[in-house]
C-alpha cells in the first residue's frame, strides 16, 4: 500500500469538507467547500456493452438511480438513433415522475426540512427526520413513510427493483404496464397529488408563516445573482424527462437554448487543485473565478433554476403555486437560494399531477413498450433533469455498441461553483470576530443544503447530505477552531 | 436497560444502502423504539468527534457500506472497527466491491487522466489535477489520496458478517436488524440476509434442459419474442442466476432482464466469474470448436458481465499489468 502524506485532522468521515480562513480581525478571508472523492465511472464504463450502461451508471447514486438510468437509456437511444414509440416514452416519464415525488419528499422531510421544522440552531441530535416525527406527530411521519414506500413499490413494479431499478433500456422499457397495474398507479397517484398539496401547506405554515425564516430566505446572505439552467418543453414549461436546455441570465433574459447533443458548445468544466469535483461554467463566458454576476460563467441548476428558466408549470395546481411563489418573492428570476426548498415542493406537486396525466392516457398500457434498434450505433448525448440539476450522459461506441468513451456531467456538479459561493457568503456574514458556534455551523450547512447536493453523484461517490468539517484558521494559518459533524 | 447502539456508515458508496434501509418503512419507527441510531451521516447530524470520543466497542452494531477507495475510507473503516462490537460489511460494495470495483479493470492514473484531461467537457489544455496539498493565499487545503484499487471491507479490517445485495432488499435488512436486536445473529463469519441456494431456485420462470445455440443481447431481442414464463438463459439471454446467492427474490428476471449477480456468489463458490464462465460454457449445445468459438464470442463482455459485482473481491481482483 502506498503511504500517503495527509494531515490526520483532514481525514474525516464525510465526503464534503469546508475550510474557512480568517483574517487578523477574525473575519472570513476565504472559504472553500472541497469534495474529497472520485470513483472513476467514466473510465471503467469503457469496454462495457452500451445496453448495460443503464444498469451500471445507476450505481453512481443510490438516491437518484432513476435519473442515471433514464439519462443512460436515452443516451443509448441516441447512440442507436432510435425514435421511441409513444407508449415507451410515456412509461419512462411515468416512472420518472413517480421517482421525483419520493426523492423531493425525502429531501424536504429528512434532509433540508429539519432545519426549518426544528430550527436552524436546535440541538444537533434533534435536527433529523426522527426529530421531525416527534415534533409534528407520528401521523405525519407515517404519511411520509407511506408515500415514499408506495412510490418505491411502483418503481419496483415498473422497473424491477425499488432501489437501482433496471427497466429502462435502449428502445424503451423492458416490460409494459398491464391495466391492473395501471389502476394501482392511478390510485397511488391521486394520493401523491394530495400529498403534494399537503406538503406545500406544511411549508406555508412552518416556513412562510414564520417571519424569521422569511427574513432569512430573503436576506442577502443567501442570495447569488447567477445564471440558471434547466430543461423546458416546447412551451418553455418545466420538464424533467425531455426537452431543450434553457439558460437564462441573472436578469432573467435568455442566454441560450440548446439541444442536448450541443452541450459541449455551451458548457466547459474548470478544474481547481483543491477539489476532486470539477466546476462547470458557461463556455461563452468561461471561468472567471468564484464570483457571481453576469460576467461570471457560474450557473445554478436546481429546482429553483428550473422554475426560473421556465415560463411556468405544465399542470394547473403546480402552476398556481408557481405564480404564487413568484408573486410573493417579487417576480422572475428569484436568486434567493433558500427559496429552492419552496420550488422543490412545487415540483413535487407538478410531478404528482403529471403522474396522473400519464397514467390516465389510454396508450400507457399499449403493447409498444420497447423497440429493437435497427441502425448502427455510434454516438449519443442525452439529458434529463435529475432532482439536483441537469444531468448529461454522452457515449461513443464502436459499431458493435461497445462503449469507447463516456462523459458525464451530473446534477450537483453544475452547482459546484454556486455552492462554494453560498458557503463563503454565509460564512462571511455569520462568522464575525472569530466567533463560531454550532448554530453558525448549521447555518453554513443550510447554505449548501438548499441545493440538496449529492456529492456522490458529482464525484461518482456519495453523499447527499455531507457530514461536514469546518476548520477555522487565523491569518497566520494557525488552526483556531476545528468543528466536525 | 440501555438500548443497543447502531451505526450506518458509507465509504465509497452510492447511498443506495441507506435508501434501502429507509425502505423498511414503518419498521423504522420500531427500530427507533428498540435501538439508538448513533451515527448515520445520511440522515443525522451526529458529530464525528462523538464517535472518536466513544469507548472501544461502544457501538453494538455498525452496518458499513461502500468500498475502500481512498485514505479517508480506510481511516474510518479502522475507527469503526475499533468502536464496534459487531461490524457488518453491508451491501455489495463493502462485501465484494460491487460496480465501483470495476474500476480495478483500469488504473487510478487512467481515471484521473480521463476526468481532468481527456474529457471533452474539460477546459481545453487544462493541466490542473487535484492535489493532496494546495497552498492558497489564505492557507493550506488538503485532499485524501485515492488508492490504486478499490477493496472490499474485509481486505482492510476484520469483518464479523457480510451481507450482500445492491442494495440489500428491505425485507432482508429488517430480518438482520431484528436478529441483531434480539441477539440471534448466527456465528461470526456468516453471510447474513440471504436465502438458501441460488437466484434460479427463487426464480418463477420454468427451467428445462439448457442447450444454447446462440446468445442474444437483451436490447436486440424483440420483446414480443420473449417467453415471459421460460428461463431467460434457455432463451439465450445471459443471466447470472445459476451461480448467484438467493436472497433478492429473483427480481430482475421478472422484468425480462437477466440477473447480474448483486447478491454475490452462491455458497461454495470461490470465484464468481470463473464459476459463471464454466456454467455458461457448459450449456453451449455444440461439439464443433469453430461453432463453440462463435457462440462464446456472442458474450460481448464476459469480465464486465460475470464479475459485474464481484471483481474486487475475486481471486485476482484487478487488472494485471
Amino acid at each position: 500500500m502506498k503511504t500517503i502524506t495527509i494531515d490526520p485532522i483532514t481525514r474525516l468521515e464525510g465526503h464534503g469538507k469546508i475550510s474557512i480562513f480568517l483574517d487578523d480581525a477574525g473575519n472570513v478571508a476565504n472559504a472553500y467547500l472541497q469534495v474529497p472523492e472520485l470513483r472513476g465511472f467514466e473510465q471503467f464504463c469503457v469496454g462495457r456493452p452500451v445496453e448495460e450502461m443503464p444498469r451500471i451508471t445507476t450505481r453512481i447514486c443510490g438516491v437518484c438511480p432513476e435519473a442515471h438510468m433514464m439519462a443512460s437509456a436515452k443516451a443509448c437511444d441516441a447512440v442507436y438513433h432510435i425514435d421511441l414509440p409513444r407508449t415507451a416514452r410515456m412509461l419512462r416519464e411515468l416512472l420518472y415522475v413517480i421517482f421525483y415525488v419520493t426523492d423531493h419528499a425525502t429531501h424536504f422531510y429528512a434532509l433540508g426540512g429539519p432545519d426549518f421544522v426544528m430550527g436552524p440552531d436546535a440541538p444537533a441530535a434533534q435536527r433529523n427526520i426522527l426529530g421531525v416525527v416527534h415534533k409534528v406527530g407520528v401521523e405525519i411521519g407515517r404519511k411520509v413513510i407511506g408515500m415514499r414506500g408506495a412510490c418505491h413499490e411502483l418503481i419496483k413494479m415498473m422497473g424491477g427493483k425499488a432501489v437501482h431499478p433496471i427497466g429502462a433500456m435502449p428502445g424503451g422499457m423492458s416490460k409494459g404496464l398491464s391495466r391492473e397495474e395501471r389502476d394501482e398507479v392511478v390510485k397511488v397517484g391521486k394520493e401523491a397529488v394530495e400529498f403534494g398539496k399537503f406538503s406545500i401547506g406544511l411549508f406555508n405554515q412552518i416556513v412562510l408563516g414564520n417571519k424569521a425564516y422569511v427574513d432569512l430566505i430573503l436576506s442577502d446572505s443567501f442570495t447569488h445573482r447567477t445564471y440558471n439552467m434547466g430543461l423546458v418543453d416546447e412551451h418553455n414549461h418545466v420538464n424533467f424527462y425531455d426537452g431543450d436546455v434553457r439558460v437564462t441570465g441573472p436578469d432573467g433574459a435568455e442566454h441560450a437554448k440548446f439541444k442536448p447533443a450541443d452541450y459541449l458548445e455551451y458548457i466547459v468544466e474548470h478544474v481547481e487543485p483543491w477539489s476532486y469535483l470539477k466546476f462547470p461554467v458557461l463556455r461563452k463566458i468561461g471561468w472567471q473565478g468564484l464570483v457571481d454576476g453576469p460576467e461570471s460563467g457560474i450557473y445554478k441548476a436546481t429546482p429553483l433554476s428550473r422554475l426560473n428558466v421556465s415560463d411556468g408549470m405544465a399542470t394547473p395546481l403546480a402552476n398556481e403555486e408557481h405564480d404564487r411563489m413568484y408573486k410573493t418573492l417579487g417576480g422572475k428570476p428569484v436568486h434567493q437560494t433558500l427559496a429552492t426548498h419552496w420550488a422543490r415542493l412545487i415540483e413535487l406537486l407538478y410531478a404528482a399531477e403529471r403522474w396522473i396525466e400519464l397514467a390516465g392516457d389510454p396508450e400507457i398500457t399499449g403493447p409498444e413498450h420497447r423497440v429493437v434498434p435497427d441502425k448502427t450505433p455510434d454516438e449519443g448525448v442525452a439529458v434529463v433533469e435529475a432532482p439536483r440539476g441537469t444531468l448529461f450522459h454522452h457515449y461513443k461506441t464502436d459499431k458493435n455498441g461497445i462503449v469507447q468513451e463516456a462523459n458525464l456531467i451530473v446534477g450537483t456538479t453544475n452547482n459546484n461553483g454556486a455552492i462554494n459561493l453560498s458557503v463563503k457568503k454565509a460564512a462571511t456574514d455569520f462568522i464575525k470576530n472569530g466567533e463560531v458556534n454550532d448554530g453558525v455551523l448549521n447555518i453554513v450547512e443550510m447554505a449548501f443544503r438548499a441545493y440538496d447536493p449529492c456529492f456522490g453523484c458529482a464525484t461518482h461517490a456519495w453523499p447527499g447530505q455531507a457530514p461536514m468539517h469546518v476548520r477555522v484558521y487565523d491569518h497566520g494559518g494557525t488552526l483556531v477552531r476545528d468543528l466536525k459533524r | 436497560m440501555a438500548k443497543p447502539k447502531f451505526a450506518v456508515y458509507w465509504a465509497a458508496s452510492c447511498g443506495g444502502c441507506e435508501i434501502a434501509f429507509l425502505d423498511i418503512r414503518e419498521k423504522i419507527l420500531d427500530f427507533d423504539a428498540a435501538a439508538d441510531l448513533v451515527f448515520c451521516p445520511c440522515i443525522m447530524d451526529t458529530k464525528y468527534k462523538d464517535i472518536e470520543a466513544m469507548a472501544d466497542g461502544e457501538i453494538d452494531v455498525t452496518l458499513f457500506n461502500g468500498g475502500i477507495r481512498n485514505e479517508e475510507n480506510l481511516h474510518i473503516a479502522r475507527l469503526l472497527r475499533q468502536k464496534s462490537k459487531t461490524l457488518v460489511a453491508f451491501g455489495s460494495c463493502a462485501s465484494e466491491g460491487c460496480i465501483p470495483g470495476l474500476a480495478n479493470l483500469t488504473t487510478r492514473e487512467e481515471i484521473l487522466d480521463y476526468v481532468y484531461h481527456r474529457s471533452p467537457s474539460v477546459e481545453p489544455g487544462n493541466d490542473v489535477v487535484p492535489q493532496m496539498v494546495t497552498d492558497t493565499p489564505e492557507g493550506r487545503l488538503t485532499l485524501p489520496a485515492m488508492h490504486e484499487v478499490l477493496k472490499p471491507l474485509d481486505q482492510v479490517v476484520d469483518v464479523d458478517y457480510r451481507m450482500t445485495g445492491c442494495p440489500p432488499v428491505a425485507e432482508q435488512i429488517w430480518a438482520v436488524a431484528e436478529a441483531a436486536l434480539t441477539g440471534k445473529l448466527p456465528p461470526k463469519g456468516s453471510l447474513v440476509g440471504v436465502n438458501p441456494k441460488t437466484v434460479c431456485d427463487e426464480c418463477k420462470r420454468t427451467k428445462e434442459e439448457k442447450k444454447i445455440k446462440s446468445f442474444r443481447r437483451p436490447h436486440l431481442v424483440d420483446p414480443r419474442s420473449i417467453d415471459p414464463q421460460k428461463c431467460l438463459l434457455e432463451q439465450g439471454i445471459i443471466c447470472n442466476g445459476p451461480a448467484i446467492h438467493a436472497g433478492c427474490g429473483a427480481l430482475c428476471p421478472q422484468v425480462n432482464l437477466g440477473c447480474r449477480g448483486c447478491y454475490g456468489p452462491a455458497e461454495g463458490i470461490q470465484d464468481v466469474g470463473a464459476k459463471l464462465a464454466g456454467a455458461i460454457g457448459s450449456i453451449i449445445d455444440s461439439d464443433d470448436p469453430a461453432e463453440i468459438e462463435k457462440i462464446v464470442a456472442e458474450i460481448v463482455d464476459p469480465v464486465g458481465t460475470f464479475y459485474r459485482f464481484g471483481l474486487a473481491g475475486s481471486l485476482v481482483g484487478r487488472r494485471l499489468k
